[in-house]
């Protein structure tokens, strides 16, 4: 195994030192360091993080390998990036078992872009009947912690309580889609003034918060561990802080996509900006800003969701809800929280390396640049603006919100176990 | 005017008059022997159509047959469930048909718009109703019935005119369309129905709103009674038919209050005892019938203003050289007792 010296990187963006990465593991930290034979990286100027964890992917495989397989999707992980992706769980079929889990994590190792952890299904089907096999999923090979029906809410009060309970048995965490689904009976976008005026069925924020007080009274009554994916509401800010200051243990996720763009898009008409939850207003997306600011949002999570282009093609109302965010997430996060003073390069690695690995209970990753630690390295170029190009992404699919947008940096470099999976900006394998 | 016709939002104020004005010429043809001009001979009209609706098909047929236009019927059934053949096929199948204006009737909200703007098709777009989103021709038909009824003459406006849209404006595209165009023309208009049935955020409408029709009633120049959807009895809008109609339906006794030169309008198709009464649906107030032959006038003055030619040329075009030579004359406000 090659040994690589990073010459140069500022680590969370403090000085700048070298590093040496050697045997999958960060051997040493300081200036003017040197190894004979070892491939030298310029990282002059860029920012050394921990390699990123994605605590909410959709790699789509098996099932709809049209619009993302494990190896594509890993790949664009590697390219955003990320060493470490969690796969959610509502493929066909869905992972609601020992062996989907494994198949999934298998290929994901044999891929080799990044980490694969599978989510598991908390219900059989994402039916919301009855629960999946949890601890099988948990004792098999890929060593499941993070169980969520994502896509669907698991909005049966029992159902919910039973799998909180359940997973403390072995440490893991339910993640919930908080969606009220009678709240949200083909709903379409954002429920505001604008809805009203497009005539598409309105997503309202209560469908989330209510939810979210419900999941967090039950967290609390049987001692177990919520995260609370994707929130999108300035009310749910409120909730989740609420919950925290009890001393509960919950933790929440928020999309690059939410810290963002507005719901205003929906005026366009055009399905790419088609999410689930939806965009929101330009004050939820201030809220939410600050909850992950203040640590009151845990994490970003990037709710990568592939669909094939005859999916977002076509009238609103029929297209898929998702969109794409692996290869986006850090840079979206940099002019939205970076650039804005609200969070230091420290801040980024605590919430989209730290925090996610300890919530998914992934001991080899989301650890600090020290010596000794696994060389899981991000390189990132805070100042190279360039413009979004939806053909050049190594997603299979091409349903970015941002095409066209101009972006204020990109990754040069990710070493996952101290071997480049992407140098230069480009994928190495 | 715009190339498209998506949004009654998307009239000024001079477009809205045109229309109207253009639309006036074009009712005075109804009484000739030969109701048909040439003004479109040789131009393609398709009415798309992706959900049922043979009144408005028919108008819209009518309009275009007496510009002298070729029609295409083009019915794609489907829902979101049952797609069939995608909107984006459907329209690459027109364009290389050589349609100069699509009609199209969708399910789906914003299904006009993406038709216009995706780069598919070049035609002309004329949106005759999507989702609960809009539908302005409806809209142009129902100002210009006002118009006809209470404008003042040398005007195309209806400044100061009080309008009460009355039911389920959650779901209507004509409540939508017309609170835009009738803002436009200077009339003013309240939202009546109840709670459950008003939208999220009507308030920055720039409308009225009034949980109560009795209250409304005295002081209004037009009462639009909107249909309510079938669908909607079982889903809590409201507890029961007979509530609604007690709270919400126009019936002989609340007619009464009416001014005397108040108008009765429905876009229909209507459900008798529902929200109106048969006696009122025929009574003298009731301008019902005459807002579908205006229905066809003003269709032929949006295709006509759409397809006609560029924008300056359209209101001089269309009075000097067009319709002047076969001797059409404008057909203007008749009072308010018509």
């Amino acid at each position: 195994m090659s040994t690589y010296v990073v010459k140069g990187a500022a680590p969370l963006g403090a000085a700048p030192t070298d590093l040496v990465l050697e045997d999958g593991v960060l051997a040493e930290v300081g200036t003017g360091l040197s190894r004979a034979g070892a491939e030298v990286v310029d990282a002059d100027g860029l920012v050394a993080l921990p390699g990123l964890v994605d605590l909410h992917t959709h790699l789509r495989e098996p099932g709809r390998e049209d619009a993302e397989t494990v190896e594509t999707g890993t790949r664009a992980a590697a390219v955003g990036g990320f060493t470490a992706v969690h796969a959610m769980a509502n493929t066909h079929p869905v992972a609601d078992t020992a062996g989907v889990v494994e198949q999934v994590w298998r290929l994901g190792r044999e891929a080799g872009h990044c980490d694969v952890f599978p989510v598991g299904a908390v219900t059989v089907g994402l039916e919301g009947q009855r629960l999946a096999e949890l601890g099988a999923m948990a004792d098999s090979a890929a060593r499941v912690r993070v169980f969520s029906d994502d896509g669907r809410c698991v909005s049966d009060p029992v159902l919910m309580r039973r799998a909180l309970e359940y997973v403390k048995a072995f440490d893991g965490v339910v993640a919930q889609h908080a969606q009220e689904p009678r709240l949200t009976e083909d709903a379409q976008m954002n429920e505001g003034e604008l809805s009203g005026r497009l005539g598409l069925r309105g997503w309202p924020a209560v469908a989330e918060e209510a939810i979210i007080a419900r999941d967090c009274l039950l967290a609390a009554h049987v001692g177990s561990r919520l995260h609370v994916c994707h929130v999108s509401t300035a009310g749910s800010v409120e909730l989740v802080r609420w919950a925290k200051a009890k001393g509960w243990d919950v933790t929440a996720e928020v999309c690059p996509h939410h810290l963002l763009l507005t719901d205003e898009l929906a005026a366009t008409y055009d399905p790419i900006y088609k999410v689930n939850p939806p965009l929101r207003s330009a004050g939820d997306v201030e809220a939410l800003r600050e909850g992950l600011a203040d640590g009151t949002i845990d994490v970003v999570a990037t709710d990568h969701a592939p669909h094939p282009h005859e999916d977002k093609d076509c009238e609103w109302q029929a297209a898929a809800f998702g969109m794409l965010g692996l290869e986006t997430a850090l840079a979206i996060v940099q002019q939205t929280m970076v650039d804005t003073g609200l969070l230091d390069w420290a801040g980024v690695a605590d919430r989209m390396s730290h925090t996610p690995s300890r919530i998914g209970r992934v001991s080899s990753h989301g650890r600090p640049l020290a010596v000794g630690e696994p060389a899981h390295l991000t390189l990132y170029d805070a100042a190279a603006p360039h413009t979004v190009d939806p053909t050049a992404l190594a997603s299979l699919s091409r349903n970015t919100p941002y095409a066209g947008r101009q972006l204020p940096g990109r990754v040069v470099a990710t070493f996952l176990r101290g071997a480049p999976t992407v140098l230069d900006g480009k994928l190495t394998g | 005017m715009n190339r498209h016709l998506l949004s009654a939002g998307d009239l000024t104020r001079a477009d809205a008059e045109l229309v109207l004005e253009t639309a006036g010429e074009m009712l005075s043809l109804a009484d000739r022997p030969i109701k048909k001009l040439p003004a479109l001979r040789g131009r393609t009209v398709v009415n798309l159509f992706f959900e049922d609706s043979t009144r408005t098909r028919i108008s819209f047929e009518a309009a275009a047959k007496r510009l002298s236009a070729d029609v295409i019927n083009f019915s794609a059934k489907g829902s979101s469930l049952s797609k069939g053949e995608s909107l984006k096929d459907t329209s690459l199948t027109l364009e290389a048909m050589g349609a100069d204006a699509v009609v199209v009737r969708h399910w789906a909200s914003g299904a006009p718009h993406l038709l216009a703007n995706a780069g598919w098709s070049r035609s002309s777009v004329v949106n005759a109703g999507d989702g609960t989103h809009e539908h302005p021709t409806q809209a142009l038909l129902d100002a210009f019935t006002m118009w006809r009824h209470l404008g003042v003459p040398g005007s195309h406006g209806l400044d100061g005119r009080k309008v009460a849209i009355v039911g389920d404006v959650l779901h209507s595209r004509v409540a939508r369309s017309n609170a835009l165009l009738l803002k436009t023309l200077g009339a003013e208009v309240t939202l009546v129905g109840p709670p459950t049935l008003l939208p999220v955020g009507v308030q920055s409408w720039d409308v009225a709103t009034s949980y109560d029709l009795d209250s409304v009633l005295p002081g209004t120049d037009v009462v639009m009674m909107l249909r309510v959807q079938q669908e909607r009895m079982n889903a809590s809008f409201f507890p029961t038919v007979r509530e609604y109609s007690r709270r919400y339906g126009l019936d002989g006794r609340r007619m009464a209050t009416l001014q005397d030169h108040a108008i009765v309008m429905h876009p229909g198709p209507m459900i008798r005892g529902m929200e109106i009464t048969a006696d009122v649906a025929d009574s003298q107030r009731s301008v019902i019938v005459e807002q579908v032959t205006n229905g066809v006038a003003v269709r032929m003055a949006v295709l006509y203003l759409l397809l006609g030619g560029s924008e300056p040329a359209l209101a001089t075009g269309l009075t000097t050289t067009g319709l002047t030579t076969t001797g059409l004359t404008t057909t203007g406000p008749t009072g308010g007792d018509a």
